[in-house]
């Protein structure tokens, strides 16, 4: 009997995800002896058309991470998921949009004239030069993938199975996730529920935080270089913006330990439609104001408040983007 | 989707408006009651509390293609349960400021006391309402 | 006991007692001028004085403060005793020509001309005679001590330290009460009024009846006025109260009392007819108020029911101006619903008790009730002037040699003219309003008020008298103006509604409630402070939050707030809203 097929996909990512499944070190031994990898393009060279080649269904698992943001992005989602038994957004940008999807706040339009005619950094003799679509040169007409609008999740182009949320997720995760895939497969286990997440728990990051909890009044939020705040107690107490209340746990508070407000990357816990709304509706619970002018004031101090409680949830939030300025 | 499209010309707002038991609902009620004319565009959402609007559900009527959202609370001083409004009224105010930066003009988020006594407020309110919406025009989200 | 005779009868009386009061008892009248029972016997008029017989020797003593003894003879009526009498008298009199007292008790000791000519003669009717009274009260009773003698003799007079304004005095009126000749003169310090609003909108004493109709009808102690409050001196009235009823320890008390419901009949005040300067309230003579009016039809009242003026003649003519303050947009909107009807009722009794000329200044006649259209009608038929107008003025006018009238200023909308009609008395109906301090009741009930500030019901048409928090029921003008059969219907509907709710003996409570899911709660305790019943605690060991669902009331802000969607409101959940919304934004 051939061994199951696994594939591992990154579309517009940064390759945390990658490093972060090379991390499991010895463990991996055990994926590449029990799994065939036919696609890992981080790490070993693979052709499009092999993949293209396989019939339906053959690849067992897929492990797929990054948002979608262009037409490659999608294009390559949607052959794996035709090709893939299981298919998992893996991190958050998969799942969530994450980073990417903070493109969001701006359009196609704003983003190319920052990044081909402002940018600083630009050369000047490239200054101005957008990229074309197609392209024709002397041996025929050549294509670059359509660079879209607005940053999708996985799931809002392909059906996901399962989400393994995290930005990365965190190895020990990945490798409790990895061993139970492999425990379903080799000992004919049932699958768990489709829309499961795995690797991540159930509550949410302030079940981890170790941190000192009592009843919340914010008179001022700060920037977490404009305090010394104390280690012991709940950093939203002291008024730094920690998105831990409205984020799934599963990496057991590591930016609380390191004195740092929750960024809120494995995305929202189970049951929250939008990680900011509800950020929003928890903020405003606690904030000492018992006018709109008080209110107004203390909220002014956050610095950002969309982009701090959309970080890694823009293309998964309710409203997935920031309208164009001409729009109302 | 196809319903959802939207034209200037013959546009009718959908304003969802949530409304607290004690104090909008029933003055929406009295309203009724003493046949004023309030908006029809209002398509109303009975909550015990204006406090128990979650600022999520003003992002999913946006998305759901409602053109302005009314959240409706007894007075400041006069809530059912003390002091619910004013966890209304902080989160108002910053749903607010979110909806600014989400590029969606906060006009059409609108939080309003009326008491249940106040049938003609709630009259007035909504007509004003309806007519503010048919000058901000529909609300087209970009996907 | 002691035994005495006096005037040849045989008597037993008390040690210590005087033979003033013995021959009280007796029912031998001695006169005198400057006792009176609240105070210690005095002896200076000497007008009490008897003949003493003990043994052999007779003296003159002065009655009042002279000590009965054993086996005393006492004779008041002896030709000695009736000459110093006569002197005494003869010298007052001469001196004091014109105080009715004075002449008064001449004339029972038959005295009609002094003879002899005083060179101190003060004609003055309200002369000092130098009694005394006002001093011992002041110094006995009141305990202040503010008012003594002066000088010696014929100089001898009463006054007030450096003669000066005593910050000691209390300004009780003790001194003006006891005063025999009214020298002393108490004058109002809150405002001059006319006679009978005083007699209606204040107390005559301390001690006082609220009104004859009153229930329990027991009098009330004036805690600002009584002396014995503020000096703890008097008593008066503990004194003389047989059955030892008063006690000044009294205190206002809280008592807590459990009850499962609770019905507000809280009533309305009426408007403060001085906000309207225009209708010269408290300002002129003889205009007053509906409530005024009503204690001078009162036959136990201070007229004894008769209709008069202040200087006490019978008006020609009196006008009744409704509306004053209702169906006004500068004071209340609403309609106050009784005065119409109680206008026209006293247009009846002035006409049935005078022959006044009646005037109804109106805006619209409302004879709502069962039978009030054919009262109005009656009214009508017994020649009321109706004026549909609204009054914009009451002017006094003076004519000379005659006395002041008041000027009605209106307008007609009945014949379109501007009229101005004189009245001898002006009777206002003020608005009813909700009580000053029902917005403090609103907050301890947490029910709600109308923009009229009248306690608001849960449904204008189908439940009139319930209120949005159960268990709370109002009825009468504590829920909107209304008359008498109104008041008791709505009254009874609320004891009725009670009632089915007692012989239940359990209430339904709403389902309404939030909930914790113990196993997914994090304890990020957002929740914890924002619950205004406590509903919400925070387990320690297990290091989440609890809802008491006992204390919760199911409003659902806790459940808005809480960030990770562990909190569920029954009835009201995530799940239910959002359905809600996608089902109205279907079409």
């Amino acid at each position: 009997m051939s061994k199951p097929k696994l594939a591992l996909y990154w579309a517009s990512s940064c390759g945390g995800c990658e490093i972060a499944v090379v991390d499991l070190e010895a463990k991996i031994l055990d994926v590449a002896g029990f799994f065939e990898i036919v696609l890992w393009p981080c790490v070993m060279d693979f052709k499009y058309k092999d993949i293209e080649a396989l019939p339906d269904g053959d690849i067992t698992l897929c492990l797929f991470n990054g948002a979608i943001r262009t037409s490659e992005n999608e294009h390559l989602a949607k052959m794996l998921r035709a090709k893939s038994k299981v298919m998992v957004a893996f991190g958050s940008c998969a799942g969530d949009g994450a980073i990417p999807s903070l493109a969001n706040f701006y359009d196609k339009d704003s983003i190319y004239e920052y990044v081909f005619k402002t940018c600083p950094s630009l050369e000047e003799s490239s200054r101005g030069v957008y990229p074309e679509t197609k392209t024709t040169m002397p041996e025929g007409e050549i294509e670059i993938p359509v660079f879209w609008e607005t940053v999708k999740t996985l799931d809002q182009v392909i059906d996901v199975d399962y989400y393994i949320p995290g930005c990365p997720p965190q190895t020990f995760q990945i490798a409790a996730a990895v061993e139970a895939v492999i425990d379903i497969l080799q000992n004919g286990k049932p699958l768990p529920p489709k829309g499961t997440v795995l690797g991540a728990g159930d509550k949410t990051c302030c079940d981890d935080c170790t941190r000192v909890k009592s009843e919340k009044k914010i008179k001022k939020f700060y920037r977490p270089q404009d305090i010394i705040t104390d280690p012991e107690q709940c950093l939203l107490e002291q008024g730094i913006v920690c998105m831990g209340p409205a984020t799934r746990n599963g990496c057991e508070a590591l930016c609380m330990k390191a004195n740092m407000g929750c960024r809120g990357c494995y995305g929202p816990p189970e049951g929250v439609l939008d990680q900011g709304a509800k950020m929003v509706s928890a903020l405003s619970s606690v904030i000492d104001a018992q006018n709109p002018e008080d209110a107004k004031k203390i909220i002014d101090t956050i610095a950002d408040p969309l982009g701090t409680f959309y970080r890694f949830s823009m293309a998964s939030s309710i409203l997935r983007r920031v309208q164009k300025k001409n729009n109302k | 989707m196809e319903t959802q499209i939207k034209s200037k010309e013959n546009f009718n707002p959908r304003i969802v408006a949530f409304l607290c038991n004690w104090c909008t609902y029933t003055g929406a009620d009295l309203a009724g009651v003493a046949r004023m004319k309030s908006s029809p565009s209002v398509r109303v959402i009975r909550t015990m509390c204006s406090g128990r609007v979650d600022p999520t559900f003003v992002l999913k009527a946006f998305k759901m293609g409602a053109d302005g959202v009314m959240i409706g609370g007894c007075h400041i001083g006069d809530c059912h349960y003390s002091e619910g409004n004013f966890k209304t009224l902080r989160r108002v105010e910053f749903l607010k400021i979110m909806l600014k930066d989400f590029g969606i003009d906060p006009k059409r988020l609108r939080l309003e006391w009326i008491s249940a006594s106040e049938g003609d407020k709630y009259a007035h309110v909504t007509n004003e309402f309806e007519k503010e919406l048919r000058e901000l025009g529909p609300l087209v989200l970009q996907e | 006991m002691i035994k005495l005779t006096i005037d040849g009868k045989q008597l037993e009386v008390f040690e210590d007692t005087s033979i003033l009061k013995a021959a009280e008892k007796a029912g031998i009248w001695i006169p005198t001028m400057c006792h009176c029972d609240y105070i210690e016997p005095y002896g200076v008029c000497r007008l009490c004085s008897v003949e003493v017989v003990k043994g052999k020797r007779s003296r003159i003593v002065t009655a009042c403060n002279y000590p009965v003894r054993e086996g005393l003879t006492v004779r008041t009526n002896s030709e000695r005793v009736k000459w110093i009498r006569k002197i005494i008298m003869e010298l007052m009199l001469s001196r004091w020509p014109n105080v009715p007292a004075v002449k008064e008790m001449a004339e029972q000791l038959g005295i009609s001309k002094p003879r002899f000519e005083s060179k101190e003669k003060d004609e003055a009717e309200d002369a000092c005679i130098l009694c005394g009274m006002c001093v011992n009260v002041c110094n006995d009773l009141v305990g202040k001590g503010v008012l003594g003698f002066s000088k010696m003799g014929i100089e001898r007079e009463v006054v007030l330290p450096y003669n000066e304004r005593s910050e000691e005095c209390i300004a009780c009126g003790a001194c003006a009460y006891v005063c025999p000749t009214k020298h002393i003169k108490v004058k109002s310090l809150e405002y001059e009024r006319g006679a009978i609003q005083d007699w209606s909108l204040a107390s005559k004493t301390a001690i006082y009846v609220p009104t004859m109709q009153a229930v329990p009808r027991v009098p009330t102690i004036d805690e600002a006025s009584c002396i014995n409050k503020q000096t703890g001196g008097c008593k008066a009235c503990q004194t003389y109260c047989e059955p030892g009823a008063i006690n000044y320890d009294m205190k206002d008390e809280e008592i807590e009392v459990e009850v499962g419901q609770i019905l507000i009949t809280t009533g309305y005040q009426l408007m403060d007819l001085t906000k309207m300067p225009q209708f010269g309230y408290g300002r002129l003579d003889n205009v007053y108020s509906s409530l005024d009016f009503e204690h001078m039809l009162n036959s136990t009242g201070p007229t004894n029911g008769t209709i008069q003026c202040k200087d006490g003649s019978v008006p020609r003519a009196v006008g009744i101006i409704h509306c004053i303050g209702s169906r006004d947009e500068n004071y209340h909107k609403y309609c106050s619903r009784v005065c119409c009807m109680y206008a026209l009722k006293f247009a009846h009794l002035i006409k049935d008790r005078t022959t006044a000329e009646v005037y109804q200044f109106y805006i619209d006649m409302r004879a709502f009730g069962k039978g009030y259209e054919e009262f109005y009608k009656r009214l009508l038929d017994e020649g009321v002037n109706m004026i549909r107008g609204k009054v914009g003025e009451v002017t006094e006018c003076r004519v000379d040699g005659e006395k002041p009238f008041l000027k009605v200023a209106c307008e007609d909308t009945l014949i379109g003219k501007f009229r101005e009609i004189p009245l001898d008395m002006v009777i206002l109906c003020p608005a009813i309003e909700s009580n000053a301090d029902s917005s403090d009741l609103k907050k301890i009930f947490s029910i709600s008020q109308s923009p009229d500030k009248f306690f608001l019901e849960r449904h204008p048409k189908l439940d009139p008298m319930s209120t949005m928090t159960d268990g709370i029921f109002i009825a009468g003008c504590a829920q909107g103006p209304k008359d008498i059969p109104d008041s008791v219907a709505q009254a009874s509907g609320a004891a009725a509604k009670i009632l089915s709710l007692i012989s239940v003996g359990e209430v339904a409570v709403d389902p309404i409630k939030a909930e914790i899911v113990e196993e997914r709660c994090s304890g990020c305790r957002i929740c914890n402070n924002l619950c205004p019943y406590g509903a919400i605690s925070y387990i320690d060991e297990k290091k989440i939050s609890f809802i008491n669902d006992m204390l919760c009331k199911g409003c659902g802000t806790c459940v808005a707030a809480c960030p990770s969607s562990v909190i569920t409101g029954k009835g009201f959940t995530d799940a239910q809203i959002m359905a809600e919304i996608e089902g109205l934004l279907a079409i």
